[in-house]
């Protein structure tokens, strides 16, 4: 049974109702459960809706299906990067949030009236700019650049939603604050708030940006100001467009230790390691946005390089020390559960059946090995110039965005359900499955889409035969077929969404109650589960199998980087 | 400020590292400075030192 804890009386704690989850023994103030079930419904609403306009986005780019007219895909094209980048992270993120600080700490939750208030704004915010998009006056890409002009409501949409977000945020550090001055836990906090820790500053930098950009931008629409410097809009705005990118990044290394605790009881090697890499992105990942202007002219070249190299490398060291600590821990945990034989016992006997381990494992291995390698070629100066503004860069922030941040968040929703929630995950027999559906789409389209930039395909673009152009150009046949083969992970991609939407919906509406009786969950937690909320470390040295696997990662890295830098050389005639 | 006396008392001396780690106000200061200085405040004074076309 799920006891309810009296809180003390004459408090301002007063107020709070708290339950004990009967699964990880964690306190859980109701108020910041209901608001994490809020925002994680409204989060997979809008991954619906994006996800949809992806695949017909696709579909439109598979030159042999060539599926919607112009105008329509231009619209479609705007609601799908609003939707799925801006819509579905950040809300999902507010519930990482709320999670991190509320129940891993034990804590109430600051303010849940405000709370609300900032969920309804982002909200009232996202329906209206997809009510812009939809009317179809506003087809300027997610990013908006000015010149071109959207309606006044698509920018006044965004700045709703972004104020909301930002309360959220607010939301975050009151209840950190709470949790410290009422005692609610000894010492440090855990490693996986410590993350989302990161994740709420960035996005307060990031959430800034973007108000002071799209507020002057709103009134441009409305006639109130004359002009908006479009360099001046592009730098501001990739403060957010990119830096949101690496709210993504630290939320979802948060949620792979999380899924490490909850399935196998891993713990961090090391505690300062961890946290000191989660330092290196406080300090230096914002800087990167700087690579979305690698090739305007008008930025110095000081500026860019500052920005995007000698400071960016120390941020891409944090990711290179999680892409060590991660699997080290998994590793480590997998040895005390009795898995010692050869270098890989640990790993061919992890617990692939459910789909939280599959699908954060695979999002580990797939944004280092996709995303993580192609943003490092893609953020380099010189190399920029090969792939700039080709269908490459979709290609490679899919394998960010959609390999690595989205699918560790559907293997978070796994849990979720039950702790959260406290609904049994329905079909865990198909739910098994899902993480490897969306995972082979992902990683198809994310290297599909980098193959056919590598040819020179260019990305926002309806029709690459240049039919009816003024000078007409072949692009490579190969180009064509990549984009042929990215439509078919796209369905094979679409298929896992909707698998991971019909199931969480399904779940929340007939899930079996878990807050009555005692029957055990579908896909069980580790017996230590609960180390999840706790500070500590686990200090191993003997990780064959990570020590491998790492050196396969950096010399995947050093060829494809010096494979790009061999290829520049070719066609940069400076001979 | 609690008024209440604070119930751990810690004898030993925090590294400063530690206190850095545990103290989120002065992280989300340090975070939101550096990105503030050198990309968005370096970045504008450039654009508007970039002379208009006559
Ligand atoms: C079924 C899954 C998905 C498919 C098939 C898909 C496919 C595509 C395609 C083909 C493009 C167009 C590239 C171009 O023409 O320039 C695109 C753009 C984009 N996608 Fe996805 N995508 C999917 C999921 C996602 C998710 C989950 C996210 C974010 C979390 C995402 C973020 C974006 C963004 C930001 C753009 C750029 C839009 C623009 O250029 O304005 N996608 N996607
Ligand atoms: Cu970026």
């Amino acid at each position: 049974m799920a006891a309810i804890d009296a809180p003390y009386p004459g408090s301002a704690a007063a107020a709070a109702i708290f339950r004990t989850c009967r699964f990880t023994g964690l306190k859980v103030d109701i108020a910041a459960q209901r608001l994490i079930m809020a925002n994680a419904v409204a989060a997979v609403v809008f991954l619906a809706v994006g996800g949809v306009m992806g695949l017909l986005v696709a579909l439109t780019r598979w030159p042999a299906v060539h599926l919607l007219p112009s105008e329509w895909f231009y619209l479609v094209l705007t609601g799908h990067g609003a939707n799925v980048l801006l819509f579905w992270i950040i809300f999902f993120e507010i519930a990482i949030l709320y999670f991190a600080s509320a129940v891993l700490l034990g804590s109430r939750i600051a303010t849940p009236k405000i709370a609300w208030a900032a969920f309804v704004l982002m909200l009232v915010g996202a329906v209206m700019t997809n009510v812009a998009v939809f009317q179809g006056d506003s087809s300027v890409m997610f990013t908006s650049y000015p010149p071109m002009q959207a309606s006044p409501h698509f920018y006044l949409g965004l700045i709703i939603f972004a104020v909301g977000a930002l309360i959220g945020v607010g939301i975050f550090f009151g209840t950190l604050v709470i949790a410290h001055g009422e005692h609610t836990y000894e010492g440090s906090i855990p490693l996986v708030t410590f993350g989302a820790l990161t994740a709420a500053i960035i996005a307060v930098f990031t959430l800034a940006s973007g108000a002071i950009i799209l507020i002057p931008t709103y009134l441009w629409s409305l006639g109130l100001i004359t002009e908006i410097d479009p360099l001046m809009y592009k730098v501001v705005w990739w403060g957010m467009g990119h830096s949101s990118q690496q709210i993504n990044v630290a939320a979802h290394v948060s949620v792979w230790y999380a899924i490490g605790a909850l399935t196998i009881g891993a713990k961090p090697l090391s505690e300062k390691v961890s946290r000191s890499a989660f330092l290196l992105y406080i300090l230096f990942l914002q800087l990167a946005s700087a690579h979305h202007l690698l090739a305007d002219p008008g930025m110095s070249a000081t500026w860019k390089i500052v920005n995007t190299s000698y400071l960016m490398y120390l941020a891409v060291l944090g990711s290179l020390i999680h892409g060590l600590t991660v699997p080290g821990a998994l590793e480590a945990a997998q040895r005390r559960n009795g898995y010692t034989k050869g270098a890989f016992e640990w790993l061919r006997k992890a617990p692939w059946g459910n789909p939280a381990f599959a699908g954060m494992f695979l999002s580990l291995v797939m944004f280092g090995f996709i995303g993580g390698i192609s943003g490092v070629v893609l953020g380099t100066e010189q190399l920029n110039l090969l792939m700039h503004n080709t269908i490459y860069v979709p290609g490679h922030f899919h394998g960010t965005v959609v390999a690595g941040t989205t699918l560790a968040f559907m293997a978070m929703t796994y849990y979720v359900l039950p702790l959260i929630f406290q609904r049994d995950v329905i079909w865990p027999k198909l739910a098994r499955w899902q993480p490897y559906l969306f995972g082979i789409g992902a990683a198809g389209i994310s290297l599909f889409m980098m193959g056919a930039g590598t040819l020179g395909i260019p990305r926002r673009h309806w029709d690459i035969t240049l039919t009816d152009a003024m000078h007409p150009f072949d692009l490579p046949s190969g180009g064509f077929l990549m984009m042929g083969l990215n439509g078919l992970s796209a369905v094979i991609a679409a298929a896992g969404g909707i698998l991971y939407i019909v199931i969480t919906v399904g779940t929340v509406l007939w899930g079996k109650r878990l807050d009555k009786g005692d029957a055990p969950l579908n896909f069980p937690l580790h017996k230590q589960a609960a180390t999840v909320a706790e500070y500590g470390s686990h200090t191993t040295v003997k990780l064959p199998g990570t020590i491998i696997l790492v050196s396969i990662f950096f010399l995947s890295f050093v060829l494809y980087y010096f494979v790009n830098w061999k290829y520049l050389s070719e066609i940069w005639l400076l001979r | 400020m609690s008024d209440h006396p604070e119930p751990e008392v810690q004898p030993q001396r925090v590294p400063a590292m530690q206190q850095l780690l545990d103290n989120p106000f002065l992280l989300l200061f340090i975070g939101i400075t550096i990105p503030t200085v050198l990309y968005i405040v370096w970045g504008v004074m450039e654009i508007a030192s970039i002379p208009v076309a006559p």
